[in-house]
Parts: structure tokens; sequence; C-alpha cells
């Protein structure tokens, strides 16, 4: 049997791959949102292994709504991602500087 | 080594090795698919877990929605791969220091935890089948949950469509708004002429 732990092992494996994903590529908005979805996956990957190790459903509806919220964000995301190369022609973040921050 | 083991290794192993060529891949087309690739396999592991109904509905909602989502914004937007890819690899060695922190940290929390001894439940004859129980718990405990969920879909619809709406130029449509606006002299326009009654009579005495 797989134990709890080799569960979270990929959990946090893949979490840190994700933070290595926003570290490189930090120009193209695109890659990045990505790298924030495989976040939240590695996320709900723990809450579904504690879920069924503990023996307790609530975390799977936990997920569930995770799953909600992370699909209305991807599209809202991607609008504005949308947007904003239809009016810079560019999603490079390092040109995104009309607020001057 | 039971199968149950051999399968989570390989699929583990599919799923960290897409991530990898996520964030990797040179071409935004080919990090979507990897991408695809990495939700398969956790969908998979997920079944392993016993957890059929969210390993259906992340390939549903993730690989049928989203990542299509993905692909067709990656393809529409015309991106400079080049300009992108300049100085990828400068922040390597901080990037992968911080990562290699994070998985350690994390996995120092939780390969010591108490959850180390923890059995899995051999059955699940407590709870019978996966989706009757969610489907329990979500209509009766997570019921008012639940609807605020579908309301934030909703508003993320709303949201969408309203920032990329664009009215077409060539399309013939009204807008109630400019009709409601508008004014007598936009219709109208009086024109001051002689009557042609003087004209008449001057005809029929010639």
């Amino acid at each position: 049997m797989v134990s709890l732990s080799w569960y979270l092992g990929v959990g946090a494996l893949l979490f840190a791959l994700s933070v290595l994903g926003i570290f490189l590529n930090r120009r193209n908005l695109i890659v990045l949102l990505m790298a924030i979805e495989l976040m939240l996956l590695a996320v709900n990957i723990n809450f579904v292994a504690f879920s069924h190790y503990l023996g307790d459903l609530n975390g799977q509806v936990f997920v569930f709504f995770i799953l909600t919220v992370a699909a209305a964000e991807a599209a809202i995301g991607l609008a504005i991602l949308v947007v904003l190369f239809r009016n810079l022609d560019t999603v490079a973040v390092d040109q995104l500087d009309t607020l001057k921050g | 080594m039971s199968t149950e083991t051999a399968l989570f290794w390989i699929f583990a192993a599919i799923l960290l090795a897409a991530a990898f060529r996520v964030i990797t891949a040179r071409n935004p087309v080919h990090a979507v698919l990897f991408l695809v690739l990495a939700f398969f396999s956790t969908s998979c592991l997920w079944m392993l877990l016993r957890a059929e109904f969210l390993a259906i509905a992340l390939v549903l909602v993730y690989v049928g929605a989203v990542m299509v989502l993905f692909l067709f914004v990656v393809m529409m937007l015309d991106i400079n791969i080049d300009r992108v890819r300049q100085g990828f690899w400068r922040h390597f060695p901080l990037a992968a220091l911080v990562g290699v922190i994070i998985a350690l940290q994390l996995w120092a929390v939780l390969s010591h935890g108490r959850w180390q001894t923890i059995e899995a439940p051999a059955a699940n004859a407590a709870y019978g089948s996966n989706i009757a129980a969610l489907g329990v718990l979500t209509f009766t405990e997570y019921a008012y949950p639940l609807q605020i969920a579908g309301v934030i879909l909703l508003v993320a619809m709303i949201a969408a469509i309203a920032l990329t709406l664009r009215g077409r130029k060539d399309s013939k449509h009204q807008d109630p708004a400019q009709q409601v606006l508008v004014k007598r002299a936009d219709r109208v326009r009086m024109v001051s002429m002689p009557s042609d009654a003087q004209a008449r009579q001057d005809a029929r005495r010639a």
C-alpha cells in the first residue's frame, strides 16, 4: 500500500515545481497562469489524499469548491489577457508598465 | 510491490515530468498540452484514492473546458517567443534554491506527522459509492455554499463576456439609448419656401 506521505510528497514536489515555473517564466503571462493552476492542483492532491486516508469526505467537497473557483479565475484571467493583448499587442509582463509601478 | 503501488509510481512520475515540461516548454501550445497530461495523471491518482467523482470532474471541467480555453487563447494571441524567453535561465539558481527549500519544508512537516502511520481505509464500505456520499453531503450540509459557488460561476461568466465583448462595426443593429436620446432636429428639417398659390394664379391669368 502507498502511504499517505507519498501522496503529500507528490503534492509538495508539484508545488515546488510551480514556484520554479513562476520564477522562470516571469515574462510570459500565460505560463504564469498555468503555473498557478498547477499550484492549485498540488493543493487539491493534498486535500484528496487526506480525505481518503482520514475517511472524511468533507475534504473532497472542499476540492469541489476549489475547482469551481479555479475555473472562474482561469476564465476571468484569460479574458483580461485577451483585452490586454488587444490594447497593448503584447503579454510580456515587463512591458505592462502603464501604471508606472 | 502491489499493482496499486506500481500505478501510483507511474502516475506520479508522469505527473511530475509533465509539470516540469509545462514550466520549461518553449512553445506555449506544448505547455498547455503537457498541462493536460498533468491533469490526466492527477485524475488517475485520484482514482487510486477512490475519489471517482472528483477524478471525472477534473477531466471534464479542466481538460474539457479550462484547458481548451487556454489553448484557444494561446493560439489566438501572437506571442513573440524569443522576447519572452529572453533571460529565461538567469534566475534559475535562485528559483531552484527557493523550490528546493519549499519542497524540503513541506516534506519535513508532512513526513513526520502522526499521519505517517495512518492505514488506508480498506474498502470504504461505510459510505459505499463515492458519488452518492458526496451528493448527500453537497446537497445537505453544503447546500448554501453550493449556491454561492453557482453565483461565483455566473459572475465569472458575465465578467468574462463583458470584458471581451466588442460591438461589431459592420452589423446593422439598433441602439435603444441613441433612439431615446433623439431630438426633433435630428429627424425633421424645416425649410422655408414661398407658397406656390400666387404662382398658380399668375399661370391661369396668362
